[in-house]
């Protein structure tokens, strides 16, 4: 089932997609039926570890010059980055090149600890779009993705739905598509992953223990773009929506 | 999103309990950024760091006093990076130096546990992310409880012998200088732990050792390590 976490009328809700005369809705667990813009989406569950992935597929490699790895590199992020579907994301006024990152989001939904590949898959809840902004201007050689580029407050929108496992047939093969002001930048299938869904949780779970609401951001396909603010980024993933956000400049945040 | 192992860990000023989001801080004791003297801006980093060089220590890692650190059958030693901890009391977003402690709840022992690692270019997250390589503790001492954090020591023994001093006073961003770089771009919340970074050369521990870290007013964090079951 498709299920969101927002905020109406001062309290935090469920609430399931609702199709009103071809007007997108949502149905909070009491009974009330909202437009999309009528609430506040919040991070689709209680967010735990924020694993990320680089350079996970080979034409995004590509596209920054980067070799493909031996081992996947995996980035850990922080809860102050997290944001919902709808908001605002800061685009700092001294910088030159703030990019977009389209990607599948898995989430853990049981304690995972050195799960082989093959009962990799029981561990999934399901499946969220992530967008994984980075400010390229920011990136220094020290353990590297640095937090400055990669974790910055409001940089990585989860959402708008967490759809359960049971309801994608084939997190392997979805198209993931991503839209600035209408227009189409970004395309790939997971199907390019360079490291699949049951490996990372294998991998990750071989030294860490993974646990329900622990996240894995499975990386971006090739199409980044800078973007600017007031402009619209759309991300889209077959079968989990379109997760909406918008660029401000620092005026909006008193900066 | 509290780790089991730290769920039980309470303390006297607000607010009271963890949130489980754990940073640290790496070249910030001068010590260690004297280490690479020469590399700084050789390949592959080409220049010295900027911001602050941050890493997480997600959940998992997390450990309190007395819990048993394993050491993986892979790796005959592991380094112990004694750190001081800032415990955040209220939401810290874009500090100044002067009001940084302001938003500190109280100061504790960090002990950032690593596999040793070649490199600081981009290490793999298995060298400081496994299970328990985050001891914490004993317990918060109070920001209004002690006069000037950068006077505080912390001393790691192995096995009982001295192995390293450090002190605040020889950090490359003070604490409070640390806080207003960082929360200029990451807001931390209460509960949230910024670990100021630890001296060099790491002691090195091998499975049957115990590490105290003892820091003053802060009390003494001890931990043995064993061998992975």
């Amino acid at each position: 089932m498709k299920r969101a976490r927002v905020a109406f009328g001062g309290a935090i809700h469920e609430a399931t997609p609702l199709d009103r005369a071809g007007v997108a809705a949502v149905r909070l667990a009491d009974g009330r039926v909202l437009g999309e813009e009528e609430v506040v989406w919040l991070p689709p569950f209680e967010v735990g570890t924020v694993l990320a992935l680089g350079l996970n597929y080979a034409d995004h490699a590509k596209e920054l010059a980067f070799k493909s790895q031996e081992e996947p590199l995996v980035f850990l992020k922080g809860p102050g980055t997290l944001l919902g579907h709808r908001g605002a994301t800061r685009r700092p006024a001294d910088v030159s090149f703030m990019h977009y990152e389209c990607e599948l989001a898995v989430v853990i939904g049981r304690r995972a600890k050195r799960v082989a590949r093959a009962q990799a898959m029981q561990h999934v809840a399901g499946y969220c779009i992530a967008n994984d902004y980075a400010v390229r201007d920011y990136l220094e050689n020290w353990y590297r993705p640095n937090l400055r580029a990669k974790n910055r407050d409001g940089a990585t929108v989860l959402g708008p739905w967490l759809v359960g496992a049971d309801e994608l047939a084939n997190p392997g093969n979805l198209e993931l598509r991503t839209f600035v002001n209408g227009a189409l930048t970004q395309r790939g299938s997971t199907r390019d992953l360079i490291f699949d869904i049951p490996y990372l949780i294998e991998y990750l779970s071989s030294f860490m223990t993974l646990d329900s609401g622990d996240v894995i951001l499975t990386g971006t396909p090739q199409g980044v773009q800078n973007v600017l603010p007031g402009d619209e980024i759309v991300c889209e993933i077959d079968g989990l929506g379109r997760l909406s956000n918008t660029i401000a400049a620092d005026p909006v945040f008193g900066r | 999103m509290l780790s089991i192992a730290t769920c039980k860990f309470r303390f006297e000023v607000a607010p009271f309990e963890l949130s489980g989001a754990v940073y640290g801080t790496l070249l910030n004791h001068r010590s260690a950024l004297a280490a690479l003297e020469g590399r700084l801006d050789k390949p592959p980093y080409n220049a010295p760091p900027r911001a602050p060089v941050l890493f997480v220590k997600p959940r998992n890692t997390l450990a309190l006093c007395g819990d048993a650190v394993e050491v993986p059958a892979a790796a005959a030693e592991l380094e112990v990076g004694a750190c001081i901890g800032m415990v955040i009391g209220r939401t810290a977003c874009n500090v100044s130096e002067a009001s940084a402690y302001d938003h500190v709840a109280g100061f504790l022992i960090v002990n950032d546990v690593s596999i040793p690692h070649p490199d600081y270019y981009r290490p793999s997250v298995r060298y400081k992310a496994r299970d328990g390589f985050c001891p914490i503790g004993p317990k918060v001492t109070a920001r209004a409880a002690i006069a000037q954090p950068e006077a505080l020591t912390l001393r790691t023994f192995v096995d009982g012998a001295l192995v390293q001093t450090a002190g605040a006073g020889d950090l490359v961003r003070s604490m409070a200088r640390l806080l207003a770089d960082v929360t200029e771009f990451m807001t931390l919340a209460p509960g949230d732990v910024l670990a100021a970074g630890a001296a060099a050369p790491a002691p090195r521990v091998r499975a049957g050792q115990t590490v105290a870290v003892e820091g003053g007013v802060l009390g003494t964090l001890i931990n043995p390590f064993v061998a992975a079951a």
